[in-house]
C-alpha cells in the first residue's frame, strides 16, 4: 500500500527526513539484532549442557530416593520429610543483556553449612545419599533456572527485532523510496508543464506585436 | 539483590527429596491444580518454579503469561520416571526461533 501524500515541496522534504530516520533505524535494529544472536548462541549453548548435567545427576537423586523409600518404611521417610530444612537462600537479581531483563541468580548458603534436616536413627544410608545429591546439584539447578530464562527472553527478543528490521527493510524504506520518487516525478512535470506554458505565453506574445 | 524464594510441583514420590535441601514443595498430580498452584506462586514473588515434565505441559498458559517478565523462572525437571525431553525441546524451540534452524542438535 503506497503513502498518502500531497505533491509538494514541503512533502518531499518532510518525506526525504522520515526515510534517512528509517535508514539508521533499520541499520541499528541489525546491529542489535546481529549481537543477540552472538549472545544468544553462547547462552543456548550453556543452557544445552547445563540441562544435559542436571537432568543426569537430578535422576541419579531421584532415583536414590527412591530406593530410599523402598528400603524404609514409607512412614519413617514421611517423618524425615516433615519437617522442612532450614529455606535455602537466594540472591535475586535482575540483570541487563541489551536492555532485556534477565534473572541473576546466587546461591547463598555455602555447601559446608548443609545439615541434614532428620536424624539418623530411623532413616536409612540411602536417603542420605539422595539428599546429599541434590543439595550437590542445587547451584546447577540455579544456574540452569538463570540460562534457561535469559535464552527464552533472549529468543523472544529477537524474533521482535527481526520483523522490526524486516519491516523497515521491505516495507517503510520501499515506501518512502517509491512516495519521494513520485513526488519529484510530479514536481518535474509540473515543472516542465509551466515552461512550456511560458514559452507559448511568449510566442503568443512576440505574434501581438508584430 | 532481594532474597528470592523457590518451589517445586511435582508428584510426591519425585519431589519430596527438594524438602530435605530447603526448597518449597508442591506435590500435586493433577495438571489443573498445578496450574493454579504455579499461578498463584508466580504472584506471590517466588523467583524460582521447578516443575516436572509430566505437570509442565498442563501449566502452558501460566508458563506464556509470565515468559515476558524476568521472574519468575518456571523450569521443567524430570522427574523420578526419568526424562521426557521436554525441557530439551522447549531448548530447541527457542533455537529455531531465534536462530531459524537448530544449531545445537549437529554439535
Amino acid at each position: 500500500m503506497a503513502l498518502q501524500y500531497k505533491p509538494t515541496r514541503m512533502e518531499l522534504s518532510n518525506l526525504k527526513k522520515r526515510r534517512t530516520v528509517a535508514v539508521r533505524g533499520h541499520k541499528m535494529m541489525k546491529d542489535k539484532r546481529d549481537e543477540l544472536v552472538r549472545r544468544f548462541i553462547s547462552y543456548a549453548r550453556r543452557n544445552q549442557a547445563l540441562r544435559r548435567q542436571t537432568e543426569e545427576k537430578l535422576q541419579k537423586a531421584m532415583q536414590s530416593f527412591i530406593l530410599a523409600r523402598a528400603m524404609m518404611a514409607n512412614e519413617d521417610v514421611e517423618e524425615a520429610l516433615l519437617y522442612p530444612a532450614r529455606a535455602i537462600a537466594v540472591d535475586q537479581g535482575v540483570q541487563n543483556v541489551l536492555s532485556i531483563p534477565v534473572p541473576k541468580l546466587a546461591l547463598e548458603t555455602k555447601q559446608d553449612d548443609f545439615v541434614y534436616p532428620y536424624g539418623f536413627a530411623t532413616t536409612g544410608a540411602d536417603l542420605d545419599t539422595a539428599v546429599q545429591a541434590l543439595a550437590e546439584i542445587l547451584p546447577l539447578m540455579l544456574e540452569l533456572a538463570e540460562v534457561e530464562k535469559a535464552t527464552s527472553r533472549l529468543a523472544d527478543e529477537i524474533e521482535k527485532t527481526r520483523r522490526r528490521v524486516n519491516a523497515l527493510e521491505y516495507v517503510m524504506i520501499p515506501q518512502f523510496d517509491e512516495a519521494i520518487h513520485d513526488i519529484q516525478m510530479k514536481l518535474e512535470e509540473n515543472e516542465r508543464g509551466n515552461t512550456s506554458r511560458l514559452m507559448k505565453t511568449k510566442e503568443m506574445l512576440a505574434k501581438e506585436a508584430e | 539483590m532481594a532474597n528470592g524464594k523457590c518451589a517445586v510441583i511435582g508428584d510426591r514420590d519425585s519431589v519430596l527429596l527438594f524438602r530435605a535441601v530447603g526448597i518449597e514443595v508442591f506435590a500435586e498430580t493433577d495438571g489443573e491444580r498445578a496450574n493454579q498452584i504455579m499461578h498463584r506462586l508466580a504472584r506471590t514473588g517466588y523467583a524460582v518454579i521447578y516443575v516436572t515434565e509430566s505437570l509442565y505441559p498442563h501449566c502452558a498458559e501460566t508458563i506464556a503469561e509470565f515468559s515476558t517478565e524476568a521472574y519468575p523462572a518456571i523450569i521443567p525437571i524430570p522427574d523420578a520416571l526419568g526424562s521426557k525431553g521436554i525441557g530439551m525441546k522447549s531448548l530447541k524451540e527457542n533455537v529455531e526461533k531465534a536462530v531459524g534452524v537448530d544449531i545445537l542438535s549437529n554439535s
